[in-house]
């Protein structure tokens, strides 16, 4: 794999990412347990689609890849690189807070190794959005902190998402073709550094909150390949669904 | 938006009629003196029995609009075609959901928590804006709400933000600050479909004919059956007649859209040259009645939501409050 392919892999498995839980966050929209939390969630769905919306327009740009609304709107599911992690339907609120704790705890980490990255435009955007994701790693310790200590049922509840998130989570730092050579160049340090930087940053919370850490038997694994949980396609329709209504028309 | 211009009332004033006996009259006329030299009534102030449950009834009903307003559009957020509409839309929602925020703490300051205040709202003794008792059918329904649900909301607000009680004025100044963006974003998506395509245009002018009846109910019966208080207007709780503010609207908007090449519903709908007034056909106030009574199109639907997220959020708000606080925010408020 030639090196403007693998950066061009990296930057869609992140956007892909970025999109898909934003969509997701944001059908929490009117069903939050307190007013506060729907403007939460709203608020960082908007941050994360805004982020998967700046690397699209690094394909296009620095690419020459299509449109970013063509490229976001009108793929299928095998088109997409996102981890299953993010395809999870919202279920309840705590598997929707728990992997919101996860899953920006890792982007943080990613895009932190990013803003010293070779490649300007990642570096650039990275330095922006590292700055907006303090607000979201803040947001969820806090939540998932407080949740965890105010009595045994609330903590079991949050057991049980990490419990079932874990497995999931491990999945964002699925390892790519090209890797290597992204390592070499400083795009970026790799996946397993990350993954060893996130455990670094997630354990003193989960710590604090009295969860026990499962371990990563079993890191669920395909969706950087094009292959996805049966959830992905049925979103892509919902999301197209205007849009490829008529493909040209502006909207 | 969405402060609906009608506010129901509970037809029962015989006990409200019985504590307005009984409020100082000296006091009384010193509150009066006050409002009529424009000053605002601030929370610890003394203030009328009825004063304080006509603005809690008032506000609470504005704060459950922009909860319950979130919902139609907040369907569309999934399938906003495009990045620009969709984090315009999550954004507009967002910001509705915010002004319900405001809103509640804004009557909480007369003594009603926001509990009591949900708990009002799902058990159907409090009252939201009808319009969002219809469905958003499609994206054109978006735009049409986006842009004259919420230049139809703006009239209102505007008008109850030169109201008395200082809390809401304020309140109401930002989220009308807030709605002149929203308006723009449904303006904006309104034009692309009405200049777009046979099959957008199509889209649009469908959208435009199902929402006018909603949107002429909006501000609620013609003066002349409404049973408006002049106290309310003395007090400005209310701050403008029904009639006035749906002629205001059309007046504002009417000729933006036929500008468009769109048609309304109403072959009646036309602006009197002579009176300066829009002469136009009564919509059916049978029906406004009925969905205000629970038997509109969306009605369930729209409290099932609710009760969903007050039901699996109680273990949450439970986790945030101390038992004592989620008892008392329970009770009904004396």
């Amino acid at each position: 794999m030639q090196l403007q392919q693998a950066i061009q892999e990296l930057i869609t498995k992140m956007a892909d990412d970025e999109l898909v839980i934003g969509h997701r966050n944001s059908e929490w929209t009117g069903l939050g347990p307190v007013m506060e939390e729907d403007i939460a969630f709203s608020s960082m769905a908007q941050d994360k689609i805004g982020h998967a919306w700046a690397l699209y327009r690094i394909l296009h740009e620095s690419f020459g890849g299509s449109d970013p609304d063509q490229f976001a709107f009108l793929r299928n599911a095998q088109d997409f690189r996102c981890c299953h992690f993010v395809e999870m339907p919202i279920g309840s609120y705590e598997f929707s807070l728990m992997r919101h704790f996860l899953f920006d705890h890792a982007e943080t980490v990613r895009y932190q190794s990013l803003s010293g990255s070779s490649f300007t435009a990642l570096q650039h955007l990275a330095g922006k959005v590292k700055g907006e994701l303090k607000y979201h790693t803040l947001h969820a310790d806090a939540w998932v902190i407080q949740l965890c200590t105010a009595g045994a049922d609330s903590r079991q509840r949050m057991q049980s998402a990490l419990d079932n998130c874990f497995q999931l989570a491990g999945g964002i730092f699925e390892p790519g073709e090209g890797e290597d050579l992204l390592i070499a160049e400083h795009i970026y340090p790799g996946e397993a550094a990350l993954y060893q930087q996130w455990l670094n940053n997630i354990s003193p919370v989960i710590e604090k909150a009295g969860l026990i850490l499962p371990a990563l038997t079993a890191p669920v694994y395909g969706g950087r390949k094009g292959q996805h949980t049966q959830y992905l396609q049925q979103l892509l329709e919902e999301m197209g669904e205007v849009f490829r209504l008529d493909p040209e028309a502006t909207w | 938006m969405y402060g609906g211009g009608y506010i129901f009332d509970e037809p029962n004033r015989k006990q409200q009629r019985e504590e307005q006996l009984h409020d100082d009259p000296v006091k009384l006329a010193a509150f009066e003196a006050r409002i009529a030299r424009g000053e605002k009534i601030e929370p610890g102030d003394w203030m009328p029995v009825e004063y304080r449950r006509q603005l809690i009834r008032l506000i609470e009903q504005h704060a459950h609009s922009e909860i319950i307003g979130a919902l139609p559009e907040g369907t569309w957020i999934t399938r906003a075609p495009g990045f620009k509409r969709k984090l315009a839309l999550i954004a507009k929602v967002q910001d509705e959901v915010g002004h319900g925020q405001l809103l509640y703490n804004a009557a909480e300051t007369l003594g009603k928590s926001r509990e009591a205040m949900i708990n009002d709202l799902l058990s159907g003794k409090s009252k939201y804006s009808n319009v969002f008792n219809y469905p958003a059918e499609t994206w054109a329904d978006v735009t049409v709400i986006g842009f004259l649900i919420d230049a139809a909301a703006i009239v209102n607000q505007v008008a109850n933000s030169k109201g008395s009680y200082g809390p809401y004025c304020r309140a109401l100044e930002r989220i009308c600050y807030e709605e002149s963006f929203h308006l723009k974003q449904g303006h904006d998506a309104f034009i692309e479909l009405a200049t777009g395509t046979p099959a957008q245009k199509a889209m649009l002018q469908d959208a435009l004919n199902r929402w006018w009846q909603p949107i002429m109910h909006f501000f609620g019966p013609p003066d002349k059956t409404s049973s408006h208080s002049e106290k309310l207007m003395q007090w400005k709780v209310k701050m403008a007649s029904n009639d006035d503010m749906r002629n205001q609207f059309l007046d504002a908007y009417v000729p933006k859209i036929w500008e468009l090449g769109l048609t309304l519903p109403d072959p009646l709908l036309k602006k009197n040259a002579d009176t300066g007034k829009w002469e136009y056909s009564d919509p059916d106030w049978d029906l406004f009645f009925e969905v205000i009574k629970g038997n509109g199109p969306c009605n369930k639907e729209r409290l099932d939501v609710r009760k969903w997220a007050e039901e699996n959020g109680r273990w949450i708000r439970k986790a945030l409050m101390r038992e004592d606080e989620m008892e008392r925010s329970a009770l009904p408020v004396a």
